[in-house]
């Protein structure tokens, strides 16, 4: 199976490599079959990959495939770790880069960067599945910067857009902030345990619970808390928490086929992955999880609300990734990671749908992303129409769609836990609930139901998209609809993580959620007994309400709530802190120090400073050179008088 | 028979009338050449005198290769004189001061 697993992430790689580097001889259809033919290698070997782990039962692999580096006891190794979890994500992550990548064709016919592109979201690809596939902590943080580095090319893709290269420089600075968090994080793990490798760290995590660092002054820390809490940092700043969340929605600047593949479905749930992964070390932290499930609320909560004000239709759906990489943080949080990696799963096919269809509506509008220029698409995009009705109802969670199942499962988790700020963090998911529906189904009336909000020249050229934008609308539609059901009762209950996901049983949220339930049918029953159903349900109404029905009405309730709309529409003044007060701040500071420090004091005193002095001192010395030869021949004669007296006297 | 410190305070005396000779000397360059040779001179009567003294030829010896040195010394040095007085019309001594700093 080696050999597999190699295969499954050389594959994109050299598919990358042959677009990018040989895309001018391979042509535009070269470097789309040749990407295509890559990520679906990966895609069947890695369905392979997953009949054998969940349905043969195959043992949990761990090896390691190439020694890159020995200091001393460190070994720096290339190893898979082929269990459950990473089983699972790697057929997502294929999954969705091959509708992706099939869809590109369509959605970037005719750009210059044709090529470029299929070279990156390959290489994407690849570096995602060193990501979730790695057995240690030096190769996920490799993956980690290389989906990082793809993320920012891809933002900035069409380079000449002043807007993309600053959304690709703050997503770039805002990442390095969560990444230092990570190092940092891995760096004490190392320091106390000796090893990068997963199952010897996790093996001393109980250990870890103990030890106590001192950070600043005489206070002591929990090792194991900092180390967890740092390890989070770098999770909110790939998994866009609060208040690292600030380049998402900015990223929406590159193409939409990147927006779905790498900012919905699965670069932002790598931190979510990683919680996952490192839930050895978590559980033993209950400060650590009580940090993950207030972030995460707050991210889940506040964010939705900013998706409401948004009037951009990928912004929309950006927020609304925001909101979802929230409710999975707070899964995390509840100790209930199964159903945050359940979420994860689902979230990654309808949201990655929902993103296809927002683009595949932008492809039809010729670009125009404003929903108020849109409105009364069903007619003239019926495809369309269809899959992002289900990627919405999925998304809202309604009963048998998989988003139903793992965000009822989650909600529930987040009721059963017992954690400091767990009450807060269950009316954060509970009322997110009702504002998912809400701006959800704002964006699905304003863009295909109502008055038709665009001219002629536009209706003139309205028509569904080709085939290969509608296939993987249709492909991710249908596990957007039936993978819930279909794998609730397994992955949540039947225990097919096995001991990849690890939760201490007095932590055991899930275990209540499990008392009630016995079938999936069983399960969406129950959820008529909860109240996060009926919200959803009020968000559509008060969505059709205020969009169909009364289209005015928001106006109005804008008009009353001024100070409230304005708090949103600035997002809560994130991005004018960040600007004003820690761009600029490091700005002056960069420049007190280049004045001061560089200018002042390397160049002025230290460099400058002493060669001056030495022409002062020079300028003295030098009039002691007369230049006369008597002068010499007498200072001669004086030194050997001295010399000999020396030698006769002493 | 002369005693020896005889021979070394005429070595000394020559010597010194070397050494003064060029201090004292600011305008020619020649001049400052010939003390040299004296003070080479009384080098040479040193030698000698010890050389007879200690009864050893070595001192003689040395005294031959000084004076051919010296002869050498002596023609290359009035050449870059002349050499020099071409270029600049002057031996004076208080006129070559190129080096000072």
């Amino acid at each position: 199976m080696e050999t597999v697993y190699l295969l499954i992430v050389l594959a994109p790689l050299v598919a990358a490599a042959i677009a990018g580097l040989a895309g001018k001889v391979v042509g535009r259809t070269g470097a789309h079959t040749v990407t295509i033919l890559g990520v679906g290698l990966a895609f069947v070997l890695s369905l392979i990959v997953a009949w054998d782990v969940f349905i043969t039962g195959a043992d949990v692999f761990n090896g390691t495939v190439y020694t890159w580096a020995v200091a001393g006891d460190l070994a720096m190794e290339i190893g898979f770790l082929i269990d459950p979890l990473s089983a699972m994500m790697m057929v997502v992550v294929t999954f969705v880069s091959l509708m992706v990548h099939v869809y590109t064709i369509g959605y970037m016919h005719g750009d210059p960067g044709y090529q470029r592109f299929f070279s990156y979201i390959s290489l994407f690809t690849f570096a995602m599945l060193m990501l979730v596939m790695s057995n240690n902590f030096l190769q996920l943080f490799f993956g980690w910067e290389a989906v990082g580095l793809v993320s920012y090319l891809l933002i900035g893709f069409w380079y000449k857009r002043p807007t993309a290269i600053f959304a690709n420089l703050k997503a770039f600075l805002v990442n390095r902030v969560g990444d230092f968090g990570f190092i940092l994080g891995i760096s004490a793990v190392l320091m106390y345990t000796g090893s990068l490798d997963y199952y010897t760290v996790f093996g001393q995590a109980e250990g870890m619970q103990s030890e106590t660092i001192n950070i600043w002054g005489d206070a002591q820390w929990s090792l194991l808390t900092v180390a967890c809490i740092l390890l989070f940092i770098g999770a909110m700043g790939k998994s866009a928490q609060v208040p690292l969340h600030v380049w998402l929605p900015d990223s929406m600047e590159g193409p939409t086929p990147i927006s779905a593949l790498i900012h919905a479905a699965t670069m932002v749930t790598a931190g979510i992955f990683m919680v996952a992964r490192m839930s050895p070390l978590f559980e033993y932290s209950t400060a650590a999880l009580s940090f993950v499930l207030v972030i995460g609320a707050t991210t889940a909560f506040f964010m939705g609300l900013l998706g409401l004000v948004q009037n951009d239709i990928k912004r929309v759906v950006a927020y609304s990734t925001l909101s979802q990489l929230g409710y999975m943080t707070v899964a995390l949080g509840a100790s209930a990671y199964a159903a945050g990696v359940f979420h994860l799963m689902t979230h990654a096919f309808f949201k990655a749908l929902l993103f296809l269809a927002a683009g595949s509506v932008i492809i039809g509008m010729h670009h125009v992303q404003d929903m108020r220029r849109m409105g009364g698409l069903r007619r003239y995009m019926p495809i369309t129409y269809w899959t992002c009705l289900i990627g919405s109802l999925a998304l809202i969670g309604f009963p048998g769609m998989s988003g139903y199942f793992s965000k009822d499962a989650l909600i529930e988790a987040v009721h059963a836990a017992e954690l400091p700020g767990a009450g807060y963090a269950y009316w954060c998911v509970l009322l997110g609930v009702f504002v998912t529906a809400l701006y959800t189904f704002r964006m699905f009336f304003m863009v295909f139901h109502g008055p038709e909000r665009f001219d002629d020249e536009t209706r003139s050229h309205l028509h569904e998209s080709p085939w290969v934008v509608t296939v993987p609308l249709v492909l991710l539609a249908i596990p957007s609809v039936v993978i819930g059901w279909l794998t609730i009762g397994p992955l949540l209950f039947g225990g097919a993580f096995g001991d990849a996901i690890f939760v201490l049983p007095e932590n055991d949220t899930l275990a209540t959620v499990a008392g009630y339930f016995t079938s999936p049918a069983g399960f969406v029953a129950h959820g008529f007994m909860t109240p996060a159903l009926y919200l959803a349900g009020a968000g559509v109404l008060v969505a059709w309400f205020l969009y169909i029905r009364r289209p005015e009405l928001p106006e109005r309730i804008q008009d009353r709530l001024e100070p409230v709309h304005r708090v949103l529409v600035a997002k809560y003044y994130f991005d004018d802190v960040n600007e004003k007060v820690l761009a600029a701040g490091s700005r002056f500071l960069g420049g007190a120090l280049w004045r001061g420090g560089d200018q002042g004091i390397i160049d002025g005193v230290l460099v400058n400073g002493s060669a001056r002095a030495m022409g002062h001192i020079a300028g003295i010395v030098r009039r002691a050179q007369t230049g006369f030869l008597h002068h010499y021949a007498f200072v001669m004669i004086i030194g050997l008088a001295l010399l000999l007296g020396w030698l006769l006297l002493r | 028979m002369v005693p020896i410190s005889h021979y070394l305070m005429l070595a000394a005396i020559l010597f010194a009338i070397g050494v003064t000779g060029i201090f004292l000397n600011r305008k020619n360059v020649i001049l400052l050449l010939m003390c040299i040779e004296l003070m080479l001179l009384a080098v040479n009567f040193n030698f000698i005198a010890f050389s007879r003294m200690l009864d050893d030829v070595m001192g003689q010896v040395f005294v031959f290769f000084i004076l051919t040195v010296a002869a050498a010394e002596a023609a290359i040095g009035l050449a870059i004189l002349v050499v020099l007085f071409r270029a600049r019309q002057s031996i004076n001594v208080e006129d070559l001061d190129t080096l000072r700093g």
